[in-house]
């Protein structure tokens, strides 16, 4: 019998988007049984809203004052406690859960099966590898414990009509104290956010500077996007980190995503294959970002740009 | 500190079109650059600039594969590191087998830092240095963009989905690098030449007694879909109709 045991992430007071997906991609295992694990100081408003999922039998809670944040490795050992009668340990494949998941899996002596975007069975699945160059089917020994990370992009995520019990659960783990939150710099910005946006509008380098990005937010803010960019743009300055689009930054699935002076590269654009519509806009008619794109607009971004903004 | 030890993958070089075999047994990489995993150059770098500012005296490079893999850590002396240690093996091994590796040669070695690349551009995984401080027992600054050390502890700034996450941790520990830690110097044709005399020491995984963890095994390779092929219009006017045509607008 499969169970799978997803590891939730949230910021304390409401539960992140990808557990919804990860619920949603366990769904896909004939058979499961899918259960949701909440860590955190005061797990309350998560796990009622863990609860409603579609498809969640049992919402698990764990709740320590070390829990407050997500430390790696404070959760790990918890999890593995927690994980003892699951065949399954799900998490998402955000900077959450790839920080924890694989040291979940060392514990457990097993291999992490990373990035699941399709599920063929209970242990077997596809993978991108190679910034999405090829796609491989892997699979994991039927007799060990099967810890993987979920893709976010590849999923919609589960409805919200459910109406799981809710248990608390204390474990027997050692806590270590030897890792310490200090605290996290957020951005404060009234966009939507990148990873769960419908709509996206990316820069890159040919924005030139920050001041420049502004041509960006305009449209952005027009048409109630989220804003993303290339590494080229982070590395540059123009924009913060957490904007990045990309093998290494953010993978992303919006209906719309508009590319402005971006030239697609694989590792850009293994970030937005899933999207519904790509536009491009690039004074450069041979950029590959042509090639990917559902929209192709030839020309210069500093008169394009306005002009759309104006006039959408 | 004494020691810092860096991990250095060998894998195909970033610029590569990466194809798969026609019969989808793997991906071509025969005839294909090779080189230094970018993360992995960028951790390399972080524990040169450590050194040079008084904070370690020695950098130890280790790299996990067959013999060609040398040419990845020649670079790696030639970059600066001071040693190399390369465990030799012709089979593909997981990132739970590479963490237990990592950890026989810490043993062995007992360095205060380990720096490793948040993840290795082949099979995209992101494993080896979470697991590798799992085992270790040790702290795990994943995606790092600065590291201030401060005696024996040190203070982490991390890139995550929110923005920028710090954390302190006790050393000994792991530190994955992420692509703003720092940028890799270039090597030098005299330094090229300096780091043949470095010393470049074999282990045979054989002589190691390392337990293999359960594999996860690829049974089958393919292209990724292709985006079927789109439009392209003239002006501004043009693409609002596009957008307007599929209710994006
Ligand atoms: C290990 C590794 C990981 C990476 N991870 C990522 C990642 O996660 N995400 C990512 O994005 N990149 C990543 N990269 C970098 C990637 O390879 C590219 O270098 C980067 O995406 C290029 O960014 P860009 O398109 O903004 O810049 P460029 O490639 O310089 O393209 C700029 C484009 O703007 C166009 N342009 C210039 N001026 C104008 C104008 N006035 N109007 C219109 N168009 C104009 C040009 O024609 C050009 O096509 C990674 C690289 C490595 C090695």
């Amino acid at each position: 019998m499969t169970k799978i045991l997803i590891i939730a992430e949230h910021d304390g007071s409401s539960m992140n988007p990808s557990t919804a997906k990860c619920v949603t991609c366990a769904s896909g295992i004939d058979g499961a049984t899918i259960d949701v694990l909440v860590l955190a100081a005061d797990a309350g408003a998560v796990a009622a809203e863990a609860a409603k999922l579609n498809g969640v039998s049992r919402v698990v809670t764990i709740e320590r004052d070390e829990n407050a944040q997500p430390v790696a490795a404070i959760l790990a050992p918890q999890i593995v406690a927690a994980a003892a009668d699951y065949t399954h340990v799900f998490g998402p494949s955000t900077t959450f859960g790839k920080d924890v998941m694989p040291r979940v899996a060392a514990l457990l002596g097993v291999n992490q099966v990373s990035d699941i975007m399709a599920v063929n069975g209970s242990h077997t699945f596809h993978r991108p590898i190679y910034a999405g160059s090829a796609v491989v089917t892997v699979q994991a020994p039927a007799g060990a414990k099967l810890v993987a990370t979920v893709r976010t992009a590849s999923y919609q995520s589960a409805a919200n009509d459910g109406s799981a019990a809710i248990e608390a659960l204390t474990v027997d783990a050692e806590i270590p104290t030897h890792t310490r939150f200090v605290g996290v710099e957020v951005s404060e910005s009234d966009r939507p956010d990148l990873q769960t946006a419908a709509k996206v509008v990316s820069g890159g380098r040919a924005l030139a500077s920050e001041e420049n990005f502004d041509l960006v937010y305009a449209l952005a803010d027009k048409i109630g996007a989220a804003v993303g960019a290339t590494r080229a743009a982070v590395d540059a300055g123009y924009i913060a980190s957490e904007t990045q689009v990309g093998q290494t930054g953010k993978i992303i699935a919006p209906e719309l995503y508009i590319a402005v002076g971006i030239s697609g590269a694989i590792q850009h654009l293994t970030g937005i294959k899933d999207a519904g519509t790509i536009v491009a806009i690039n004074k450069d008619e041979e950029a590959p970002i042509f090639e990917v794109a559902d929209i192709g607009l030839v020309g210069d971004l500093f008169t394009v740009l306005p002009e759309l903004t104006e006039n959408l | 500190m004494e020691k810092i030890l860096v991990g250095l993958k060998r894998v195909v070089d970033y610029n590569v079109r990466v194809r798969v075999k026609s019969d989808g047994s793997g991906v071509e990489t025969a005839g294909v650059k090779m080189s230094i995993n970018p993360f992995d150059e960028i951790a390399l770098e972080e524990a040169l600039q450590i050194k040079e500012r008084g904070d370690a005296s020695e950098v130890i490079v280790l790299s996990i594969g067959t013999s060609e893999s040398q040419q990845q850590l020649r670079t790696g002396l030639a970059m600066g590191a001071d040693r190399a240690i390369l465990v030799t093996t012709d089979d593909e091994l997981d990132p739970l087998t590479r963490a237990r590796i990592f950890l026989e040669v810490i043993n062995r070695e007992q360095p205060g830092l380990v720096v490793l690349g948040k993840q290795a551009i082949d099979e995209d995984n992101s494993q080896t240095g979470q697991m590798l401080a799992a085992i270790w027992g040790r702290p795990q600054a994943t995606f790092a963009s600065e590291v201030k050390l401060d005696g024996d502890t040190a203070t982490v700034t991390r890139e995550v989905d929110a923005g920028l996450e710090t954390i302190e941790i006790d050393l000994p520990a792991v530190v994955t690098a992420d692509l703003r830690l720092n940028e890799p110097r270039y090597v030098k044709l005299p330094d090229i030449m300096k780091a043949k005399k470095k010393p470049l020491e074999e282990l045979p995984l054989s002589d190691l007694a390392i337990e293999g963890a359960p594999a996860i095994s690829s049974t089958a390779y393919e292209p990724p879909a292709v985006r079927e092929k789109g439009i392209m219009v003239e002006d501004v006017p043009a693409l609002i109709g596009a957008l307007k045509d599929k209710g994006l607008a």
